[in-house]
């Protein structure tokens, strides 16, 4: 099964990105094999519908559960609409989240923001 | 010369815009076209309009202005892809090999529609916002106010500069929009002159920067008015002399236009000494203008 979490850096012991729309990179990892790869986010300079575009690389990856802590009403349509689970990250690293996934230690997000817009919270 | 020049236009658009909201905009705007008396005041802050509090036109019409999104025939969709690689609004997803429209993303450019090798997409009317018009005094007050969540103010700004355009004898004020984004270029790209309006901070010198920048990329003639003046130095006039940009006015910051203009009175309707003020900053702006046409007449 393949898993994807939002990243500033392309490390399994660096911390989940906050963002999901806008982070750096995307980390892929396959659970069978335990092989691990990064993408670039390429909506991360995006005027608007990054959550949409971002969602896009997440689905075309053939991802079947998303790790973050928080996703927009727009990025949730897409991944509903690809059948892309996503789950509530915990505090810690990438490597932990996988972890706590496996484990199935982490709960389903059923309540999506409606996108801040330009106005992300610090 | 070729003779042009003693030929004065009556009928000067003028745009009113800054970098950053709340720099006074409106109060210029709304009081030029006063001191003007006979005039079009068009609001193309479609965002959150709001020169009708001041002018309080009795509305006579209303009409409702629509932008077009695609219609995606699935049946004939062969899921090519296309017109989601287009879409450099990301309102197109991908999903099972189908194209999934995000309808208050899609900025109505109809590329999806023309790359679409199938015929698969065509286009289909979506209201986005209203123009209110109506009459305050002799001044014709035409509101665009675009409906919450829209991505674009654009086509209502395009309706709006086409109600002008048909008021060939009077002079036509434009509020536009704060920043210089695309609606903002929209805004002004039929006007004869500019009017920038600036803060004295080091802040409003940044954004008077980027409006300079703007206009002087769509080669139009402009000045600056200097509002909420105080003794102290003020930024932004130093920034117009190092630039050899035109100052044009100085609103002092003076408590009691502050009161009459947060109380939504029009200044020059209340004050003599404010009519006197913004008539003589028209009288400024219509010389600097038809100085500018004359003196650039490609422009």
């Amino acid at each position: 099964m393949k898993i994807a979490i939002p990243m500033n850096e392309q490390s399994l012991d660096s911390d989940v990105c906050p963002s999901f729309g806008r982070a750096p990179y995307f980390l892929f990892y396959n659970s069978v094999t335990e092989e691990a790869y990064y993408l670039d986010n390429e909506a991360v300079a995006s005027q608007g519908g990054a959550g949409i575009r971002a969602a896009q690389v997440i689905a075309d990856q053939g991802v079947k559960a998303l790790i973050a802590p928080r996703c927009g009403e727009n990025a949730a349509d897409v991944l509903t609409k690809a059948e892309v689970f996503v789950y509530h990250s915990i505090p810690g690293t990438a490597r932990q989240n996988i972890e706590a996934h496996l484990n199935n230690q982490l709960p389903l997000i059923n309540e999506f923001h409606a996108g801040f817009h330009g106005h992300e919270k610090k | 010369m070729l003779g042009f020049t003693g030929m004065k236009k009556s009928n000067l658009t003028i745009a009113v815009l800054s970098g950053k909201g709340g720099t006074g905009k409106t109060l210029v705007s709304v009081n030029l076209a006063a001191a003007a008396e006979s005039a079009v005041y068009l609001d193309c802050d479609v965002e959150e309009p709001n020169g009708h509090l001041f002018f309080k036109p009795e509305i006579t019409s209303e009409e409702t202005v629509s932008a077009k999104i695609p219609l995606i025939d699935l049946d004939r969709c062969n899921g090519c892809r296309k017109c989601v690689d287009f879409c450099k609004f990301n309102a197109l997803a991908f999903i099972k090999n189908k194209p999934v429209l995000f309808k208050d993303i899609c900025h109505s450019c109809g590329g999806c529609a023309l790359f679409c090798p199938q015929k698969a997409i065509s286009e289909e009317e979506k209201s986005v916002g209203v123009i209110q018009s109506g009459m305050s005094g002799q001044v014709r007050v035409h509101t665009g106010c675009l409906n919450t969540g829209e991505a674009s103010g654009i086509p209502i700004i395009k309706e709006l500069l086409k109600k002008s355009a048909t008021e060939t004898a009077l002079p036509v004020f434009i509020d536009c929009p704060p920043g210089s984004a695309c609606i903002v270029m929209e805004s002004i790209k039929d006007a004869d002159y500019c009017i920038l309006v600036a803060e004295p901070t080091v802040f409003g010198v940044h954004n008077l920067k980027m409006v300079c920048d703007l206009v002087e990329v769509f080669h139009k003639p402009y000045g600056v008015v200097l509002n909420k003046c105080l003794e102290a130095e003020n930024p932004a006039e130093e920034f117009c002399k190092e630039h050899y940009v035109t100052i044009l006015g100085r609103i002092p910051f003076d408590s009691k236009l502050g009161s009459l203009n947060s109380n939504a009175k029009i200044a020059v309707r209340e004050n003599d000494r404010y009519r006197e003020q913004f008539s003589a900053l028209l009288n400024t702006v219509i010389e600097e203008a038809n100085h500018e046409t004359v003196a650039h007449p490609q422009r």
